[in-house]
């Protein structure tokens, strides 16, 4: 689906169904360079199951106009425009890394439209190696295969993905090779720069769940725990076999956790 | 910066796909020998059937030790998901027939191995897709061939038995142009000879049967997607965009992004076709991989050796194989094979077709049988066997003559196969001599 944000047409998938205003929303955000596809495994279940999803392509990513924004900020007052654009005012809130800071900061931001939180494979902040973000700005493709080795824990290197046929990697190149035109070097850009996490941690009064991955090289386990200390009303689940892409490397459990912290408190 | 530490070629053969059991540790992929895969419970099984999540529910659809190998293809080729599939052949049809309906149309190499030729010539027109062939070496060809309702183009690297090599990055940019992905059939390079994304293809298929399995025992297919091929653009391609009924309005493009062709072709195809691989199969597949490395370098040393012994041997007129510098496609066959032009060589025997016979009738050590990529060497002569069903037009379009032998090159000592090769031409001669007194 499409909808003008900002002038700008912004793309989301609903899974193919209705936007129902009587249902409660879920709005899931990828991390950098990728886009909604990211959330498959997720999202069609909750689609099918009382919620309204909506998986956004970020300005600039998949099939959304860019220009990309350049600061978490930005992309989080675009997350409040976007909501505005679908009269949608309240919704949960579910990051993957870069996402994660989103949240953080549309937590912040604008208290009042947070329901649930889950923050999965994230970090109070998120400095970059310098040379992997030169990379990146470069549009070097050196950066995206750097990228598939250090987002992939031991189980997404070697294989055995859910879904039978695909590969974490492959899949994984393709995504974010699709954004390597200059948004994945500004969206590490943005993410380096983001400062106002442990504020933003501190504020949020609304229950939230930090999913950590035991293997994540990207946001490693330390600082996954660490942003969850710092929300109250938090609890943090390390999945074991994950790297920095729990959503898919271990995509049902991480759809279980989900499905289990909004039972608990929807 | 130092690079990345993925895995490499040789590493993915062995282990790709495959995480060691962790019931019984075994370190071998295990056959899962099963039609049918236990739900949890009701709602597990309703997510299964809707896409929500990943598993297998039935084994038409997925299996285990299949996806293993489907994982580990995918891998080995680069792309983002691969399906397989009972046969080569039914990885053509899955295919085709995931973004060709009834009055679409496909333009295709002339040189394609028989069976292929047929299910674009005699069997797909039957449900109203119709196929325009074009010799491999005409750019302008295929140009000119693509319609409106033209839906994809397609052929083999190295053509079967013509041995013809398709100029795939040119090939590949009038396919661009036209907004239709270039469907390659990589059975004769393999992976190891040629990454055929990088060349140009957005879908590779394969008859694991051959190189990949490499033993002559097992029946498999594949595809490959590669996954950057825009589906979006227009309304050309219904079947990955428009919201398809069988699963409650999923638009396979959105959902599943680079692997939206794979998902299409398991969900729908594999479901109402039905032509999947065994897991046995599949295993057989998967050992036959762990050596394609080691195999395919032998293939390539020894049909250096035959291409030298058949290129100055008295009793042959002509031989052919990209190596060879008066190739007509020996530049672009380097360039895009560079560590080694296949292991498929024709030549032509003197005295022609009874020449032929009787060279064939001749090997005691060289199997005369339908296949290729065995570690055993093969012969067949096309014209009578493979091609057989080809008319006397498409024949020549496919560049088959009378006199021309096909010659798969195996592993053998090549010692053994020239005495088995000395003693055929010797054969074959006979019935000239006899005559020409």
């Amino acid at each position: 689906m499409k909808v003008k944000v900002n002038g700008k047409e912004a793309y989301f998938t609903t899974s193919g169904r209705e936007i129902d205003q009587s249902q409660p929303t879920i709005v899931f955000v990828h991390g950098s360079g990728l886009t909604h596809v990211t959330w498959v495994l997720q999202t069609r279940y909750f689609a099918f199951h009382g919620f309204n999803t909506i998986a956004v392509d970020l300005p600039g990513h998949g099939d959304s106009e860019g220009p990309p924004l350049k600061t978490i900020e930005e992309m989080a007052d675009w997350m409040a425009s976007l909501l505005n654009a679908l009269e949608i005012n309240k919704t949960s809130y579910v990051g993957h890394s870069q996402g994660c800071l989103v949240g953080l900061e549309f937590a912040y931001r604008y208290a009042d439209k947070l329901d649930l939180l889950v923050l999965i494979n994230g970090s109070l902040s998120m400095k970059m190696n310098p040379e992997l973000l030169q990379l990146a700005l470069d549009k070097n493709h050196k950066a995206v295969d750097l990228m598939m080795d250090w987002v992939h824990g031991p189980l997404g290197q070697v294989g055995g993905h859910p879904v039978p046929g695909l590969s974490h990697i492959g899949m994984g190149n393709q995504l974010v090779s699709a954004n390597n035109h200059g948004t994945l070097g500004i969206d590490f850009s943005a993410c380096d720069q983001y400062e106002n996490g442990e504020r933003a941690a501190l504020s949020i009064t609304r229950p939230t769940l930090c999913i950590i991955g035991k293997h994540d090289r990207m946001t490693p386990k330390k600082v996954g725990i660490e942003l969850a200390k710092k929300i109250n009303n938090s609890q943090q689940v390390i999945i074991e076999d994950s790297g920095h892409m729990s959503i898919l490397e271990t995509a049902s459990e991480t759809k279980n956790l989900l499905k289990k912290f909004f039972k608990e408190n929807s | 910066m130092a690079d990345p530490k993925t895995f490499k070629f040789n590493t993915k053969t062995l282990h790709s796909g495959h995480q060691p059991d962790k019931n019984y540790g075994s370190r071998a992929v295990p056959i899962y020998q099963t039609t049918s895969y236990l739900f949890q419970d009701t709602d597990h099984a309703a997510a299964l059937f809707n896409l929500e999540e990943g598993g297998h529910i039935y084994s038409r659809i997925s299996n285990p030790t299949v996806a293993v190998l489907e994982e580990r293809v995918a891998a080995l080729e680069g792309g983002s998901a691969a399906i397989a599939t009972a046969s080569g052949m039914s990885a053509m049809m899955l295919s085709l027939l995931t973004i060709c309906s009834a009055g679409d149309h496909i333009v295709a190499s002339s040189q394609l191995y028989g069976g292929s030729f047929n299910l674009l010539r005699l069997t797909l027109p039957r449900f109203g897709i119709e196929t325009t062939f074009v010799k491999p070496r005409d750019l302008e060809g295929f140009k000119n061939a693509i319609r409106p309702n033209t839906k994809c183009i397609f052929g083999e690297l190295i053509g079967n038995p013509g041995i013809e090599i398709m100029n795939l990055p040119e090939v590949s940019k009038i396919a661009k142009k036209a907004g239709i992905p270039v469907i390659i059939d990589g059975t004769f390079n393999t992976p190891y000879l040629c990454n055929l994304f990088d060349l140009g293809a957005d879908i590779i298929v394969h008859s694991l049967t051959k190189w990949m399995a490499g033993h002559g025992t097992s029946m498999g297919g594949c595809i490959v997607e590669k996954g950057d091929f825009d589906w979006k653009q227009g309304s050309k391609f219904p079947t990955m965009t428009e919201p398809y009924e069988g699963y409650h309005g999923l638009s396979f493009a959105e959902e599943f992004g680079p692997a939206a062709f794979t998902m299409r072709a398991r969900a729908e195809g594999m479901r109402d076709f039905g032509p999947s691989m065994s897991p046995t199969n599949a295993f057989n597949i998967l050992i036959g991989i762990e050596t394609l490395s080691l195999r395919m370098d032998r293939h390539i040393s020894n049909t250096a050796i035959m291409v030298e012994y058949l290129s100055s041997n008295e009793n042959v007129t002509w031989v052919n194989h990209p190596s060879l510098p008066d190739h007509p496609d020996h530049a672009v066959a380097k360039k895009l094979m560079p560590n080694g032009q296949g292991s498929m060589i024709a030549f032509g025997i003197k005295g022609g077709r009874e020449a032929g016979q009787a060279f064939i009738n001749a090997m005691k050590l060289t199997s005369h049988l339908a296949n290729v990529g065995d570690a055993k060497s093969l012969v067949i002569h096309p014209a009578s066997t493979t091609h057989s069903q080809m008319d006397k037009k498409s024949l020549e379009l496919a560049g088959l003559t009378d006199d021309m032998i096909r010659f798969s090159v195996g592993l053998e000592d090549m010692e053994d196969i020239i005495n088995d090769f000395d003693n055929g031409f010797r054969a074959s001669q006979k019935p000239r001599l006899v005559a020409s007194r």
